[in-house]
């Protein structure tokens, strides 16, 4: 396969804190979460990049500092070769973005899970998918109606609706007009956040069918965030597996779930309920001990190592670097480079 | 149909539960009939708005009536009819021989109380257990669940417990009386894979322990295949299409249980491009369509289908669909 030499997305080391609620009437002792802390990725032109892991594992904070929602606290983002995370002021004692940053928005753009949240449920259709057109002074009078209805029929909704109010939609349809929203300007990065995982069995596919014909027909640039790794291997040419603020694992679609070798990956791998009761049944199923360890006090070493089944000595002193195992593979763990651990239960049976 | 096999421990006949709003009705149930039988899993599957979580909550009589209410149906827990049962025989029953956990734990669980305090006040109701033995007995469970060091937590509130904790809090609870009968409203939607994992183990270790049976409700096709004996498939209110796990699975008869299969994108088949999605949208309980209620949403629909009821089509004596289809290919 070969790339162009510059990807349209390069992140690297990316690291966001938050802090906490300071304890005590003085804050003494102020302590802080370390959501992101220090992944590194780049997302070529037309690609979809898939991240997963499971609640608390900052692959949503991720999403929100690539796209400058919230303001990284180390690390870099390129966009298109754009040192973006410079691109803030301070005004008014907090952090803003300087008009670059404003601009940028035209060609980068979200898509949230909860289609009922992150839509406005006083304005018709029409006013939220005009509004961006409006703020980009893209177009006006009739040209702006006619681009909006334009939009609709993108994402697959009736034109007629147009000034409907979004409690008149459905969860599926609403998550529609999300997408629309995000394509008004016509961007060139989507970075959708569990845009599935509100809706119905049934409507999912719905959306997950209309994220791959937009991408061929827009040619877009994807990050698809998602706990439900079926879901992310449909849609992503590659995925990375995020664990407590970090890349554990991260290879092409297809090879990661045929033939993972993080141990949490594999365990991940294994959870995943199949919808076939024989293979469902004959399995052999990793079921991790414990719980996810607190992002704000995470383990030394490996953030893996309090429920890893293979933990040595090592793992629980040094954080294994992400290191590449093979061309487009790259795992951090420190049994990785030493005889494969065993194949995937999933990838027994393909 | 069959008559109930001698160790059904619940029988549901022709349950309708409808909801008067405003000047509505909303048939949420619309005539369903299922049996559980000791130490078996059945599971009650469909989307949001089906029926499944109401079938549930009208079993234990947990809906306000009204706006809910019942124009037909028994409930049958051993003989008794529980939908005609008097409140007291009810807060007999509940929390002792039918027991329900839910997707939130916080639903049944107190914020205000110690987990001591709301466990042994379920022994000390039921059982009138002393306090001491009820606390040992709080204890026992806690650990069973898998709870590290249940002597000192069983002390703590919910809120000090994580999400995972929670629901396992919850499951003690509601296994502590050893129930026959246990409602499980997707139990573990809300929580991580790798720790939806670890419950549903532990939920089929204790069943095998205490041969309970278990109403399952959930959306999750895979669970199903993992964890239930039966299935029943529900959509608009109604159970479309029932068999064991392994008929359904392998041979779905209704053309909405094919279109959820094929629906999924799935880690064990390679990638395909365009999913089969099933088009268009679930219909509004308060104005069912005519005929089958699929129809609208159906590749196979015929006059016939937006016409009539289907009948229940019974491809064996354990597998049924309610689909003209599925008639025709008997």
């Amino acid at each position: 396969m070969t790339q162009p030499a510059r990807p349209l997305l390069d992140v690297r080391d990316l690291a966001v804190t938050f802090p906490l609620p300071a304890r005590g009437l003085f804050g003494r002792g102020r302590e802080a979460v370390q959501a992101v802390a220090g992944v590194s990725f780049s997302v070529h032109r037309g690609q979809t990049l898939g991240l997963v892991g499971e609640s608390g594992c900052g692959k949503s904070t991720t999403g929100r500092a690539v796209l400058q929602l919230l303001k990284p606290t180390a690390g870099s983002v390129a966009f298109d070769g754009l040192p973006i995370h410079e691109w803030w002021v301070r005004r008014g004692g907090r952090w803003a973005w300087d008009s670059r940053l404003h601009d940028l928005r035209r060609r980068m753009q979200m898509v949230f899970q909860d289609p009922f949240a992150s839509l406005n449920p006083r304005m018709t259709v029409e006013a939220i998918l005009a509004e961006p057109l409006r703020n980009f002074g893209l177009a006006a009078g009739r040209d702006r109606r006619e681009r909006v209805q334009r939009l609709m029929e993108t994402v697959g909704l009736d034109p007629r609706f147009i000034r409907r109010y979004p409690h008149e939609f459905s969860g599926g349809q609403r998550q529609r007009i999300g997408i629309a929203r995000a394509l008004a300007l016509g961007p060139e990065l989507l970075v959708a956040d569990e845009p599935i995982s509100a809706l119905d069995v049934s409507i999912q596919a719905q959306i997950l069918n209309l994220l791959g014909r937009l991408r061929e027909e827009l040619g877009l640039t994807m990050i698809f965030i998602a706990h439900d790794l079926a879901a992310v291997r449909h849609v992503s040419d590659r995925i990375a597996v995020m664990y407590l603020g970090r890349i554990v694992e991260e290879a092409d679609a297809r090879q990661l779930v045929a033939a993972p070798r993080h141990p949490y990956t594999q365990a991940l791998i294994s959870a995943v309920p199949l919808p076939d009761p024989v293979r469902e049944r004959s399995r052999d199923r990793i079921v991790l001990a414990g719980e996810l360890p607190s992002p704000v006090n995470p383990p030394s070493g490996c953030p893996f190592h309090t429920r890893c089944p293979l933990r040595e000595e090592r793992c629980i002193r040094e954080v294994p670097p992400l290191v590449a195992i093979a061309p487009g593979h790259a795992v951090a763990c420190h049994l990785v480079e030493s005889p494969p651990l065993p194949a995937s239960p999933v990838s027994r049976h393909s | 149909m069959l008559p109930p096999a001698p160790d059904t421990v619940l029988e549901v006949r022709d349950l309708r539960t409808f909801f008067r709003t405003d000047g509505h009705v909303v048939k949420a149930v619309d005539g369903v009939s299922f049996t559980v039988r000791r130490g078996e899993t059945l599971g009650l599957v469909g989307e949001s708005g089906s029926g499944k979580s109401v079938a549930c909550l009208s079993a234990l009589r947990l809906l306000p009536a009204p706006p809910a209410f019942h124009p037909s149906g028994r409930i049958l827990y051993r003989g008794h009819d529980l939908l005609a049962a008097p409140e007291r025989e009810l807060e007999r029953l509940r929390g002792d021989r039918l027991a329900m956990i839910f997707q939130d734990p916080m639903t049944s669980l107190n914020p205000y109380l110690s987990v001591a305090r709301q466990l042994t006040e379920v022994l000390e109701v039921h059982k009138a257990a002393s306090p001491a033995a009820a606390r040992r007995a709080a204890i026992a469970m806690l650990e069973r669940v898998g709870i590290p060091d249940a002597g000192r937590r069983i002390d703590q509130h919910p809120h000090q417990f994580s999400g995972g904790m929670r629901q396992r809090v919850m499951i003690a609870m509601a296994l502590l009386c050893e129930p026959e009968v246990l409602f499980a409203d997707e139990p573990t939607t809300a929580l991580d894979v790798t720790i939806q994992a670890q419950i549903l183990e532990l939920i089929a270790e204790l069943q095998a322990a205490l041969g309970t049976a278990v109403v399952l409700v959930t959306h999750d096709l895979g669970v199903v295949a993992g964890t239930t004996d039966r299935v029943a498939v529900m959509y608009a209110g109604r159970i479309v299409e029932e068999g064991t796990t392994a008929e359904v699975f392998a041979n779905p008869l209704h053309p909405y249980t094919r279109g959820l299969l094929a629906s999924l994108p799935r880690i064990d088949a390679p990638p395909r491009g365009r999913l089969d999605a099933i088009p268009g949208l679930p219909p509004d309980l308060g104005h069912l369509p005519s005929g089958c209620p699929f129809h609208p949403r159906c590749g196979l629909a015929t006059d016939r289908c937006r016409r009539d009821r289907p009948p229940v089509a019974a491809v064996s004596p354990t597998h049924r669909a309610e689909c003209f289809e599925a008639e025709a290919a008997r």
